[in-house]
């Protein structure tokens, strides 16, 4: 009993220290002074490491799941004879939910463990001790232009995700299973609207990419300096970005979508 | 060069975004950027049954959609269902006696006002009341009027 309950005890103030230091990790990150004159060229090579190279899974997955979206759409909605509802449906479940939501797994997955990989391993390398020696903080040239890169990246990326899922529905819906391409379009621009659907998705998704590219970038600093902390602290950004990208989804849709 | 290569790949992975945005924002959800939310002005309208209308319905007149349905209250006075509508400025010439009725895109579609503008001489303002409305069809109701009327004709 005694033992259980130190473990409890135990358990509960690991995680509060951790979200204590990751809360002071973010605040210290954001609020620091940019600097102008290095800030730029680092934060450009970080955008090209975590947008560009996520650049062709976001592509493929999202034709894909355009495709399968559509698919299964047409063969329910023509049950009811409303297969032009088809780009309402698709459109709508990418904007708001998908297109974010998926983007920012595939991201996580993709940009988030190596993220958190390159860090862990400066830090087995003493790098981020080198780094502090020689009078540069690696909080600022290390993290900052990460968590800004993944703010930045992230709804470009869902914005391409959705924008090729989208097509991918066409190419299904409209030249394969023969929807008129008339009301798919028009049933599409009548439900869509901008402010509510393209812009809080596009809220939605720099939130993730701030929070899944927070807990990369944490977990590399917080990692424990040997081989096994490493392969640790990546499963941990993964299964933690997800989990939070999911939550947070639930807490978003129903501020933005919910019953009001 | 590296440098030079990177930053072009970054340049167009941007304004692929941004593509993608403006995408989304003009084919996907037919943005209008002439009808802004300021440029309406509010009417009101008293239904004995407003069942199946939604907050953002469509508010038409010959069917062209001019208004979206603001809010839908119970009004505590006489029990029945306050509708307010934004109407789109340039809207100006509804007439007091105008018409405001709800009614079905289909037989199972989404519920929607149309206004049939009258001919008085005297123009609603801002917070003015649309009059003379009448309430959503009940298809369930009208199915069991039939039904009634059937049953005593046999009788």
């Amino acid at each position: 009993m005694l033992n259980f309950l130190q473990r409890l005890g135990a358990t509960t103030l690991e995680i509060i220290s951790v979200l204590g230091r990751a809360s002071i990790f973010w605040w210290r990150v954001i609020v620091s002074v940019p600097d102008w004159r290095n800030g730029p060229n680092l934060l450009i090579r970080q955008i090209y490491f975590v947008g560009v190279y996520s650049l062709v899974i976001i592509i493929v997955s999202g034709l894909f799941i355009g495709m399968v979206l559509a698919l299964q759409g047409y063969t329910v909605l023509v049950r009811f004879g409303a297969d032009q509802a088809l780009g309402e449906l698709v459109s709508l479940s990418l904007l708001r939910e998908l297109g974010p939501v998926v983007a920012a797994l595939l991201f996580a997955g993709r940009a988030g463990s190596a993220l958190t990989a390159e860090i862990a391993l400066m830090k087995v390398n003493d790098q981020l001790a080198a780094m502090e020696m020689i009078g540069v903080d690696p909080l600022k040239r290390i993290a900052r232009p990460r968590l800004w890169a993944g703010m930045i990246a992230m709804p470009l990326l869902a914005l391409i995700f959705n924008t090729v899922a989208i097509w991918g529905a066409v190419v299904v819906g409209v030249y394969w299973l023969h929807v008129d391409s008339g009301s798919f379009w028009a049933n599409m621009q009548h439900s869509v609207e901008f402010n509510e659907d393209v812009l809080n998705g596009l809220i939605k998704s720099v939130i993730f990419g701030a929070v899944a590219s927070w807990i990369a970038v944490f977990q590399g600093y917080d990692a424990v300096p040997t081989s096994e902390g490493i392969s640790a602290a990546t499963t941990r950004t993964v299964v933690y970005s997800s989990l939070a990208i999911l939550a947070m989804d639930f807490l978003l849709t129903a501020i933005m979508f919910g019953v009001g | 060069m590296r440098i030079r290569m990177l930053e072009i790949s970054v340049g167009t992975f941007v304004l692929a975004g941004i593509l993608a945005l403006v995408f989304l924002a003009v084919r996907v959800s037919g943005i209008n950027l002439h009808a802004r939310k300021n440029d309406t002005y509010t009417l009101y309208a008293h239904f004995s049954n407003a069942s199946g209308l939604t907050e953002r319905a469509q508010v038409t007149v010959a069917g062209v959609v001019v208004g979206r349905v603001k809010s839908i209250v119970l009004d505590p006075k006489d029990n029945r269902a306050k509708v307010g509508m934004a109407i789109e400025k340039n809207l100006n010439y509804l007439t007091i006696d105008s018409i405001a009725s709800i009614q079905t895109q289909g037989v199972l579609g989404e519920k929607y006002i149309a206004i049939s503008v009258g001919g008085d001489q005297e123009v609603l303002k801002e917070g003015g009341e649309i009059v003379d409305t009448q309430s959503a069809l009940v298809l369930e109701d009208l199915i069991g009027k039939v039904l009634t009327s059937l049953a005593s004709k046999k009788d």
